[in-house]
């Protein structure tokens, strides 16, 4: 048997919580020695997913691999791995040293060996002379930093770690990112890391997993991540980014903002709708309106410390952030161009809604929980079940409470230029994606309402 | 007028009637307690009250006697109520509310009429009445004071540590005495608090369930200062204060962290 270079192993890892499906279908590597970030917005599973590593839930559905070995019903206590909470969790009860030393009495390992390796520990974390301290006396920097310490200390195959920076301060949490990493280099042992903060995961990681709606959206090192975002989210989620609908021509060609542009992707097919992304400072801009591609008027411009970052609309309404060393007046006339490599194509992850539903009658459909009008279809009847599509820009939301609406709550919203795109998580749990011109915030509750000419029914 | 309403509005006005029913219910009868012990028959000065306790073996005996009570009531109220309030703190809260309410339930009802109840309990049953039904008594009316503060203290506990020790490759055994235990005494501490000195002194439970057999601490002083012998009376009563005091100042260090969360 080939030993494997991964130590860890996730095979189609399902989680269900009673009212929610949490993890769906998730499957990772982690390979020796890396240090592997899960990076996602709240509520998207990360913190689950570490959970399972540790040993805290079991997975419904799955397997997990840890050192070659199946451990996806081990409890905690049996596996190879340590764990660094968010909140520190230190046993108040014991001081300092006796915290460190848990783990390792537990083994039973000799006294003299203990108090070495405590000591080696604090040293690493940089808290000598702390050892007689009572936790609770400590700074939430000196508490994680003693967290750290009582987790390595057992020289764990994995060490988990659970946004264990997030209760510091920004400059406190600078400097503890620099010493994870040196602590990553000289252990020599598997980091994984969770967190919601983008720029943390670039700085710490040699891989990151995108993660969103219990799914992974995308592997890959930090640059890969930030140059090629594979889909919307993750373009959105990693830096900033302009995101536009646009349409591949054929390759080496896409359509947006109602020009033509030179691009490097291929293999998209012609005529594809996709979505493009151009990081903002990768976008030129100049003083000289007619010799650029195209030009627009300054709607803004804020000076960000390093650079100045700028709104720029183009006189079909399209609004483009740019980052630039200098800076524009407002209201001024600017050119703009994009160099083809810069310009991301991605396919789009749809490019219509999609919703089972179920006849009432020849004008009616239930759909999303609600029943909704629709035109009369030939060969559909009463009681039929049936797919239901409609387009992104026919649903309109509104925060009127009337009838024989569906409700929802906004989940995500992404500006594509011109207009928004937001996912609406309905009360039954279901996507509804919407293209609106209005500002809508997150976690806002609307209701939805679709023309009846505009759903497409067909029969199952 | 003005001057009124500020007089009125301000918060310590609003303690004043409280203020006076504690000077007179509860600041003047310790007083009183400690000149009337320190006071021989015919007035004066005297210590005789003390000597009398020391040299007569009966009161001290009862003394003596209660505490045991007390102690045996105390601990079979740990042993009982332990276990329940830590199965009650990892059961899911909702549930875990309507269970600390049934433990609650019974104190709605006066302790007296729950006495009574259980001196008939026992007479159906042909139970004979004495010390067992005595100790009976007292578990079944001090069992929730020791329950609510134990199981308040763990269901606050931060469940993360258990985690932690888990995590650390603690067995679920090992987790309960390095962790959990030690983490609960300030609930146990309260527990032993409010079961232990109430029961030192309570008379009307042993006289209705041992018949007036046995004799309880809190019975010896009833019967003397109900006989007119006050100057006595006041001087135990001062021993079984003194004894108290002594028992929660103890308690009081050993939670030194602060924690009252347990107190009800």
């Amino acid at each position: 048997m080939v030993k494997s270079n991964y130590i860890i192993e996730l095979t189609n890892i399902t989680k269900t919580f009673p009212d929610k499906v949490v993890l769906d279908d998730v499957s990772l590597s982690v390979k020796k020695g890396e240090f592997l970030t899960i990076l996602g917005p709240s509520g998207c599973g990360k913190t689950t997913l570490l959970r399972l590593l540790a040993g805290f839930n079991s997975a419904t559905k799955g397997e997990i691999k840890i050192g070659g070995e199946v451990m996806t019903d081990t409890p905690p206590h049996l596996r190879p791995v340590n764990t660094v909470f968010q909140r520190y969790a230190l046993f108040p009860n014991y001081n300092v040293y006796d915290n460190i030393a848990f783990g390792l009495k537990l083994q039973k390992v000799d006294k003299k060996e203990i108090e070495q390796r405590v000591h080696r520990a604090l040293k690493m974390v940089g808290m000598t002379d702390y050892e007689h301290r009572d936790v609770q006396s400590l700074s939430g920097g000196q508490q994680q930093r003693v967290a750290i310490a009582r987790a390595i200390v057992n020289r764990p195959q994995v060490l988990l770690l659970d946004e264990p920076l997030a209760a510091l301060d920004l400059k406190m949490r600078k400097d503890m990112q620099m010493e994870l990493k040196e602590m990553h280099r000289s252990l020599g042992i598997t980091f994984v890391y969770v967190t919601h903060d983008q720029e943390e995961a670039l700085t710490l990681s040699d891989t990151i997993v995108v993660m969103n709606e219990g799914k992974i959206q995308q592997i890959g090192s930090p640059t890969d991540i930030y140059n090629e975002p594979c889909n919307a989210f993750v373009a959105d989620f990693i830096g900033e980014s302009n995101i536009l609908n646009a349409t591949m021509v054929r390759d080496r060609l896409v359509r947006f903002m109602d020009k033509e542009f030179e691009c490097i992707d291929e293999g998209f097919g012609e005529n594809t709708p996709v979505d493009v992304v151009i990081r903002p400072e990768d976008v030129y801009i100049i003083r000289n309106a007619e010799a650029a591609m195209f030009h627009g008027k300054v709607r803004s411009c804020i000076f960000k410390g390093v650079h100045y970052e700028m709104f720029v609309e183009t006189p079909d309404g399209y609004e483009i952030m740019i980052q630039d060393y200098n800076s524009f007046e407002v209201g001024s006339e600017v050119g703009i161009m994009i160099k083809p490599a810069d310009i991301h194509v991605m396919h789009k992850e749809r490019t219509e809604n999609h919703v089972e539903g179920k006849m009432l009658d020849a004008t009616h459909v239930e759909i999303l929980g609600e029943s909704f009008e629709c035109l009369e279809h030939e060969g559909i009847v009463a009681g039929d079940d049936v797919d239901v599509a409609f387009d992104f820009d026919a649903v309109e939301l509104t925060d009127d409470s009337e009838d024989g609406i569906s409700w929802g709550t906004i989940r995500f919203i992404l500006y594509k230029g011109d207009r928004y795109h937001l996912t609406v998580r309905t009360d039954e749990n279901e996507n509804v994606y919407v293209d609106t011109h209005d500002v809508w915030e997150d976690l806002d509750e609307v209701g939805i309402k679709i023309a009846p000419e505009a759903l497409r029914l067909t029969k199952k | 007028m003005n001057s009124v309403v500020k007089y009125f509005s301000r918060r310590r006005t609003w303690s004043i009637p409280y203020v006076i029913f504690l000077a007179i219910f509860v600041v003047v009868p310790l007083i009183l307690i400690m000149v009337y012990a320190f006071q021989s028959k015919s007035g004066g000065f005297s210590l005789e009250n003390f000597e009398r306790f020391i040299n007569q073996p009966e009161a001290a005996n009862t003394f003596i006697y209660s505490i045991g009570i007390a102690l045996i009531t105390t601990i079979i109220c740990i042993i009982l109520g332990y276990p329940a309030a830590y199965i009650l703190s990892r059961i899911r809260l909702s549930t875990a509310r309507v269970v600390v309410m049934l433990f609650i339930l019974p104190m709605w009802i006066n302790v007296l009429v729950r006495t009574l109840a259980t001196v008939a309990l026992f007479d159906f049953l042909r139970l004979p009445l004495g010390e067992g039904a005595l100790i009976f008594g007292m578990v079944y009316n001090f069992l929730p004071f020791m329950v609510y503060p134990i199981y308040n203290v763990m269901q606050k506990m931060d469940h993360s540590l258990i985690e932690a020790a888990e995590d650390l490759g603690a067995t679920p055994r090992q987790v309960f005495t390095r962790v959990v235990f030690p983490l609960s005494m300030p609930g146990v501490v309260s527990g032993i608090m409010m079961v232990f000195m109430p029961t030192i002194s309570t008379f009307a439970i042993s006289e209705l369930l041992t018949m007036n057999n046995i004799k309880l601490f809190g019975t010896t002083i009833q019967e003397n200062i109900n006989n007119g012998m006050w100057h006595y009376g006041a001087a135990l009563s001062l021993i079984m204060l003194i004894i108290i005091g002594i028992t929660s100042l103890f308690t009081d260090s050993s939670s030194e962290d602060g924690t009252n969360e347990g107190l009800l």
